[in-house]
């Protein structure tokens, strides 16, 4: 049970949640939503700086645990300088990497090797349901932001 | 209540106290939790009776015998399971009565919940003698279900609500509430014992000192009532409100006490069968309380149930059950207080068996996952107390709560398993 521990919280993830990336609020950005999960209190802003359908910049700030920080950072990482269709094919692919088994999961769109172990890394969270909520905040606050929403609250996940 | 004095009269019965014996007595506490593969689990550690206690066997089999032996619809049939099932269920009103002391079994309505309950008060006396401009007072130690039913009220009456705040040990701050007292109050809505603190509040003083004003109180007795005594008469509650799942009673049926001259002034909450005299579609009158207020079948099997949960409380001694628990917390905090980094949030004289804390540097979500991993069941997040949470400038917490049936190795184990969060954030 230990090793489903270590797993969440990989080195990598706790580098993260404690030295979150792009956790800053730019001059420059055109959308922006607010993560928010009533039951822990987690409240993240994401922010888009959106050019020629092309994510010139995203960065974020709030708190919460090491699981929804770290996720919301290498968020962060993953989708500067995509364009608005490939980042949300990387939410989709995210999602149900949090929340469905392999063999349960779909193609949701083309996402290299290296993105892809990026987001895997994540996915042993999969093993704890109640904390697949803290994973995709960011994540769904990043999709609302893309859209042209305002705020994403994980009742609604 | 877990008062000094209440505290030394009963050191003598907590040698009787074999907390070994009364576990035996809940058979849920006996399994392992995250067994998988041929892995043996952990022992279940379970901290988090003050969300809901676990039922012991005694309660499970009033239950069980109930439904295969006497179980009918109560007040309606001439038949002979009818009188059974219903003189079954008003002798536990008889018992609820006097586990508080209230004056007769006619100030016992019987409700959903906690939370029901107060919507009741705030919808059939809130909306009856409350309007525009009058003020209630409700303390920042409130849980939701003690906030969001006066907005409700506050929405369609525009009355105001004015908030008591409390100090850095999470003491009530009675100078402000005797000034936030005046002719616009028109009600008192306080905890009598914190879900987050353990602050238990001064019940009499609070209900005196709007009484001087003619002003009703009252109580949230959810947490109080599992932890002492409480005297309705003695604090001279005019409501007072509980839950039977964590007063080792089933889900789904909470108490409203109220008095009666105030019960009878009160108008029905909500409509249906058992709470009418007569109806006819030009006009229907209504029983007096408590049937006024228990329209529907109830959960006849639960209310069974909670009877057997109070001779349960009342065999193993109300007194005994303090001390132990008393002794539980002393522990516990001892033990806590030697982690660094770790701030116990909520320190007032007197408290009640809860512990929260936060821990420099992680998270609860990440504290909550990871004791788990070890057995130990507590909760995180703000516990329905959002406005404390911004009080104390904490956020959410961990809570650890404290039963009858816990013991010190289980504080202990508590403990090591924080440590173990701590080496694995390096915090």
């Amino acid at each position: 049970m230990m090793d489903d521990l270590r797993e969440l919280y990989q080195e990598v993830i706790l580098d993260h949640g404690k030295n979150p990336r792009n956790f800053r609020h730019p001059d420059d950005s055109n959308r922006e939503a607010k993560g928010e999960n009533p039951m822990c209190g987690d409240r993240f802003m994401v922010y888009l700086t959106l050019k020629d359908g092309v994510v010139a910049d995203v960065a974020f700030q709030g708190r919460g645990c090491a699981i929804s920080t770290a996720s919301a950072s290498m968020m962060t990482e993953l989708v500067q300088g995509k364009t608005a269709e490939e980042a949300e094919t990387l939410f989709h692919t995210f999602h149900e990497l949090c929340t469905k088994d392999e063999d349960e999961q779909g193609a949701h769109g083309e996402v290299d090797e290296e993105t892809m172990e990026k987001l895997m890394v994540m996915s042993g969270v999969r093993q704890f349901p109640v904390r697949v909520k803290c994973a995709t905040l960011a994540w769904h606050a990043m999709n609302a932001a893309l859209h042209g929403q305002d705020s994403a609250s994980s009742d609604q996940f | 209540m877990p008062e000094a004095d209440a505290i030394l009269s009963a050191q003598k019965a907590i040698g009787a106290y074999d907390v070994a014996r009364v576990r035996e007595d809940f058979p849920i506490l006996g399994r392992s939790v995250h067994a998988r593969k041929g892995k043996p689990g952990k022992p279940l550690v379970y901290l988090d009776s003050g969300a809901s206690a676990h039922k012991p066997r005694q309660v499970i089999q009033a239950m069980t015998r109930f439904l295969e032996e006497d179980y009918s619809n109560i007040h309606r049939g001439v038949h002979f399971l009818s009188q059974t099932a219903t003189d079954q269920f008003e002798a536990v009103r008889t018992k609820v009565a006097r586990f508080i002391n209230a004056p007769s079994d006619r100030n016992i309505v019987f409700t959903r919940s906690s939370t029901e309950a107060i919507n009741l008060v705030a919808a059939s006396y809130g909306r009856t003698f409350l309007s525009e401009g009058d003020e209630i007072i409700l303390s920042i130690m409130e849980h939701h279900a003690n906030i969001v039913p006066w907005q409700l009220l506050q929405a369609d009456k525009k009355i105001v609500i004015k908030v008591v705040p409390c100090d850095e040990d999470g003491v009530l701050d009675l100078d402000a509430y005797k000034s936030l007292l005046s002719d616009r109050t028109k009600l008192v809505a306080i905890t009598h014992c914190s879900n987050v603190l353990g602050t238990v509040t001064p019940a009499r003083t609070i209900a005196a000192l709007a009484h001087e004003r003619g002003v009703p109180v009252l109580f949230d007795g959810s947490q109080a009532v599992v932890h002492g005594r409480v005297d309705v008469q003695d604090i001279d509650a005019d409501f007072y409100v509980f839950t039977a799942h964590k007063l080792y009673g089933p889900t789904g049926l909470g108490v409203l006490y109220g008095k009666y001259d105030i019960l009878k002034r009160m108008p029905p909450y909500q409509g249906g069968g058992d709470m009418i005299e007569s109806v006819s579609f030009e006009g229907t009158t209504f029983k007096a309380p408590p049937a006024r207020f228990e329209a529907g079948t109830p959960p006849i099997t639960e209310v069974i149930g909670f009877g057997a949960a109070l001779d349960y409380i009342e065999a193993l001694g109300r007194d005994a059950i303090a001390a132990h628990e008393h002794d539980l917390l002393k522990y516990a905090t001892q033990q806590l207080s030697q982690i660094e980094g770790l701030r116990i949030i909520g320190t007032a004289p007197g408290k009640g068996p809860i512990v929260s804390f936060a821990l420099d540097g992680v998270h609860p979500h990440d504290v909550g996952t990871i004791v788990d991993q070890y057995g130990v069941a507590v909760r995180v997040g703000r516990h329905c107390a959002e406005p404390l949470a911004e009080r104390f400038g904490v956020g959410p917490t961990v809570r650890a709560s404290f039963g009858l049936y816990n013991t010190r190795a289980e504080a202990d184990a508590l403990v090591e398993s924080l440590q173990a969060v701590k080496e694995f954030f390096g915090a």
